[in-house]
């Protein structure tokens, strides 16, 4: 049996927005007919580079504006000023783009050092409120650590290890 | 000021930082007095969006007071109250135009696949965010929206990202009177959203997640059905089918996005290893449970390379597939009337409110699902004075 808005009575608002003319390709059947015609709109004024940008080079220029955060900069730098020399559509793009952030962690931790700051790592993963509210899962991650590090420690310091063996070239 | 700070994959703290200074003729500073975690700021903190840097500044959902103003900005004014969409848009590019708010063409220099969005990494325009006591706004004489008398800020915080993000979900789903709709995920987008899919005239809403207490609050909250895919069922995809009367739901929508879990593949490989841009579990069951001639309404983030998905059922079934940021701006009319008229009460969704001073215990609380949490509230400590 079909269910009408009766059925419904208990939900605020039920059908409201119901409209027949929500296909699911709605809304954007609104079209202007001027993608045709480019890049074509009165641009907003250019924002003024006080910084180092990048911009994908599947634009020719800037955007109006631009972000005002961290601009490139050490050897994340490097690699990401490579990155942006391909487009959205290669790997040379994002790959390096991840690998960028995996080195720039690192500079992030150098860079507090070399302001005197120790980072306090317990604080910033906020194993405060994991304390709190799940303290097993803590102690089980913090048993864990210890024995990586307790295992890897034992391993380095068991004198004898095996050199690797060099295969001759020829 | 106090701002957040990202040092690298689950590592924040809260920092003094220089304020933040117009840098375009239309833009506007803001105090904030409210600051959202999202989902979406899951995928920064783990790490998972290429070119976020160390050092910036996230939050793109948030609602403050206007303190200065550009030279060419006149819609708003020094003193008012305003709620800021997470998407920068400029209000006249041809995406723009067309209402596509999400989509600007002016706002992001880093990828054009992207719009610009607030504190959202270099790949969504490289703008610090409003996890912090001011904000920079561009385009102010476009996005932000006054907030209106009678509305608690609570309220307004949760209309400049997931109320609108929920209901887009459920606009995209195309649903006609009596459909059958099963959404994904059981976060704050989720959640609105099956509370939306009923404003559509759906017949039957379905909720899908693993966290007990998320469905519970999403059945009082959203009205629906609520089950568990780790206790409830052993395969989403068949039970979905039994309860469909083996023909499949009318619409799906995703609403987990990179961090799903359910299956070890796709988490090893799109979370662990980054093969693929995130875990893709939830779209692959929403491909694979939704019937034939059905929609797939997809508004989960994904990183901006490629996800494993079963785009052979699609065409075999003759699925419609559609996906989008949301379009803040276009909805937020019609959402702050719902509002207003007790339609829609998102601020029920709060469930924490922490000091900015504590950013990282909001973060890890947030992500590993401590504590019940729903939506996190952050508040600055200028936001009291
Ligand atoms: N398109 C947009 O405009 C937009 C805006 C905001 C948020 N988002 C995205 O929406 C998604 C959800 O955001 P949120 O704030 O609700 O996040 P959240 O992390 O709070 O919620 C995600 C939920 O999904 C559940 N989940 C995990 N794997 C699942 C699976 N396989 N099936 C079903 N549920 C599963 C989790 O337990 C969690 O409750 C994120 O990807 C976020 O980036 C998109
Ligand atoms: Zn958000
Ligand atoms: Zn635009």
């Amino acid at each position: 049996m079909k269910k009408t808005a009766k059925d419904f009575a208990h939900i605020p608002g039920w059908g409201i927005d119901n409209d027949p003319k929500n296909e699911p390709t709605y809304p954007n059947r609104h079209r202007t007919g001027e993608e045709h015609d480019g890049r074509s709109w009165v641009r907003p004024t250019q924002q003024v580079l006080d910084r180092e940008v990048l911009h994908s080079i599947e634009r020719p220029d800037y955007t109006a504006v631009v972000g005002n955060s961290v601009p490139p900069s050490g050897l994340s730098g490097v690699i990401r000023r490579f990155a942006f020399k391909y487009s959205e559509n290669s790997y040379l793009h994002w790959l390096p783009l991840l690998m960028a952030d995996k080195v720039n962690v690192v500079e992030g931790i150098l860079d507090d050092f070399a302001h005197g700051t120790v980072p306090n790592i317990f604080v910033e993963k906020g194993y405060k409120a994991e304390w709190k509210h799940s303290p097993q899962t803590l102690v089980l991650k913090l048993a864990a650590f210890t024995a990586v590090t307790a295992g890897t420690i034992l391993w380095l310091s068991s004198g004898d290890k095996k050199k690797p063996v060099r295969r001759s070239r020829y | 000021m106090l701002a957040m700070d990202f040092r690298g994959p689950k590592r924040v703290r809260a920092v003094q930082k220089p304020m933040p200074e117009i840098k375009h003729p239309e833009d506007a500073i803001v105090r904030i007095l409210r600051t959202c975690i999202c989902g979406s700021d899951l995928h920064l903190y783990n790490g998972n969006v290429p070119d976020t840097r160390v050092g910036m500044t996230f939050g793109h959902e948030f609602v403050g007071e206007i303190v200065e103003i550009g030279s060419e900005v006149t819609n708003v004014k020094v003193g008012d109250r305003v709620m800021v969409p997470f998407n920068i848009a400029c209000g006249r590019c041809i995406f723009c135009k067309q209402g596509m708010f999400g989509n600007c063409h002016e706002s992001n220099s880093e990828a054009t696949a992207v719009g610009g969005f607030l504190g959202y990494a270099h790949t969504g325009g490289g703008h610090n965010g409003g996890q912090a006591e001011y904000a920079r706004v561009p385009y102010a004489n476009f996005g932000p929206t006054l907030i209106p008398e009678g509305m608690s800020l609570d309220d307004a915080v949760l209309l400049t990202d997931i109320t609108p993000t929920g209901y887009q979900a459920a606009e995209m789903a195309g649903i006609q009177p009596g459909d059958t709709v099963v959404v994904f995920g059981a976060g704050p987008v989720g959640i609105m959203a099956a509370r939306c899919c009923w404003l559509f005239g759906a017949g039957r809403v379905i909720i899908i997640d693993k966290e007990d207490y998320r469905l519970e609050f999403a059945k009082n909250f959203a009205k629906c059905e609520a089950y568990n895919f780790e206790s409830d069922m052993d395969d989403p995809v068949m039970f979905l089918k039994k309860t469909t009367d083996w023909i499949g739901a009318d619409a799906c929508i995703d609403a987990v996005g990179a961090e799903a879990a359910g299956n070890a593949m796709q988490t090893i490989t799109g979370r662990k290893l980054l093969l693929q841009a995130g875990s893709a579990t939830a779209l692959h069951w929403a491909i694979n449970s939704v019937r034939k001639g059905g929609v797939v309404s997809i508004v989960g983030v994904y990183g901006p390379t490629d996800n494993l998905v079963p785009i052979g059922n699609m065409i075999n079934k003759g699925i419609t597939m559609r996906g989008n940021q949301a379009s803040v701006k276009r909805h937020l009319p019609r959402l702050i009337d719902h509002v207003m008229n007790g339609i829609l009460k998102p601020s029920e969704l709060i469930t924490h409110r922490i000091p900015l001073e504590e950013v990282a215990d909001g973060y890890r609380m947030f992500s590993a699902k401590l504590d019940n949490i729903i939506k996190p509230v952050l508040i600055p400590p200028t936001a009291n004075s």
